[in-house]
């Protein structure tokens, strides 16, 4: 039974309560930094590595966290994270940390790490708020790689920097620009809502078949 | 002179911290839903965003130099305190204006836009006028964007539009058409 609950925790994260196909948090890094596959995956993975150790600290200290102070202890903690994190992409991969510049710093802001502490960290124990952590974040770094990856493909004919279509193909230079970005999004969860709306009617068609059937 | 003239028209229009940053985009999205509340919203955010400028400056100058690693927590913390504590003394000062952009204040606080000009201005090595005036641009050009998408949202409201792209999907496709018109003010400075 425990097994299953923090199973459950870690799937709700990738697709059912996804951060940011249905809850819409995260946003601006989402954006910011998805106009290439691999600027996204360092988004992703610095995320991923501030969320969990954030929450494993949060839940673990539940208890000795005053009940006032609780957002500043929560910022303060996650800042502390997001400096490891800036320092050790800026000494691995100098590159990237470079494109990504000031969006690293920004992790801090991010509402959907402050979300899950206040929503899910700060009320349960440690092993259920990690395992709910990694599947946040794994949701997010889907997120992001779904959004790089269209954006990469149609704006530079590429995907990790290995070119798909040959010399002729012409990039749609305005996917990487910043309206791609809103575009992109707008267009996925346009898909999502199209989704929802499909499955709805489908419950509501199964529904009658029973009632008529009775 | 000139020099802070660009700043200015650049954090304004050219880099729009909205709509080329993508910065501050859950209040972009959240609260754009009328042209009162983005307007009140837009000038509390101006506001903090002074605050912060001058904050970041004097911690850049006088604290940070001897611990660099912890400009992140810094930050964070004393632009937090600093809006609370002027939070509470515009209300016992001007209860008028802090029903203007009071309940907006504490929210805004840790919005990414806020932080993320504190860094910028670090990363570019403002001092203490050139911050101040990127802090009017930036805040001046987020309420620009922001009253313009409340505007175009409350005309969508009125108009027939199929049921599956209203909300989130829709704000985000007329963000993206708004921030291809903004690109068009990229040429305005040819050294840019």
């Amino acid at each position: 039974m425990k097994k299953n609950q923090s199973q459950e925790e870690f799937i709700k994260g990738i697709w059912r309560d996804n951060p940011v196909f249905v809850q819409v948090l995260g946003m601006c890094p989402m954006l910011a930094v998805t106009n290439s596959a691999i600027n996204a995956v360092a988004m992703g993975m610095a995320t991923f590595f501030v969320l969990v150790g954030s929450s494993f600290l949060v839940s673990t200290f539940r208890n000795v966290i005053p009940k006032q102070v609780r957002i500043s202890c929560f910022i303060i903690i996650i800042a502390t994270f997001v400096t490891i994190a800036d320092y050790t992409l800026l000494a691995l991969v100098p590159g990237v940390h470079k494109e990504l510049g000031a969006f690293i710093p920004l992790i801090v802001a991010n509402c959907l790490i402050l979300g899950r502490q206040e929503a899910f960290a700060s009320r349960y124990p440690t092993k259920l708020a990690v395992m709910d952590a990694m599947g946040m974040a794994s949701g997010f770094l889907l997120a992001l790689l779904s959004l790089g990856a269209v954006r990469e493909i149609l704006g530079d004919g590429a995907l990790f920097g290995v070119n798909l279509f040959g010399e002729n193909f012409e990039p749609w230079v305005i996917m990487i620009l910043p309206p791609g970005g809103f575009l992109t999004l707008g267009v996925i969860l346009l898909f999502f809502n199209w989704f929802k709306y499909k499955k709805d009617e489908f419950l509501e068609d199964v529904a009658a078949a029973e009632r008529s059937e009775s | 002179m000139d020099n802070l003239l660009w700043i200015f028209i650049s954090a304004l229009l050219v880099n729009n911290f909205v709509l080329t940053y993508f910065l501050g985009l859950c209040p972009f999205l959240g609260v754009s839903n009328s042209l009162e509340t983005s307007a009140r919203l837009g000038l509390a955010t101006t506001f903090v965003m002074l605050v912060t400028a001058i904050c970041a400056w004097i911690l850049n100058t006088y604290v940070l130099v001897y611990a660099p690693y912890l400009r992140l927590i810094c930050f964070i913390v004393v632009i937090a305190s600093t809006v609370q504590f002027i939070e509470m003394l515009i209300k016992k000062l001007s209860p008028a204006l802090f029903r203007a952009m009071g309940i907006f204040l504490p929210l805004i606080t840790t919005n990414c836009a806020i932080l993320g000009l504190a860094i910028f201005a670090t990363n570019r090595g403002y001092g203490f006028w050139e911050g101040i005036v990127y802090a009017l641009g930036a805040g001046i050009g987020f309420t620009l964007a922001l009253v313009l998408l409340a505007g175009l949202r409350e005309e969508s409201e009125l108009s027939n539009i199929p049921q599956l792209i209203k909300g989130t999907a829709m704000n985000l496709i007329i963000a993206g058409i708004l921030s291809m018109a903004f690109m068009g003010f990229a040429g305005l400075f040819s050294s840019a």
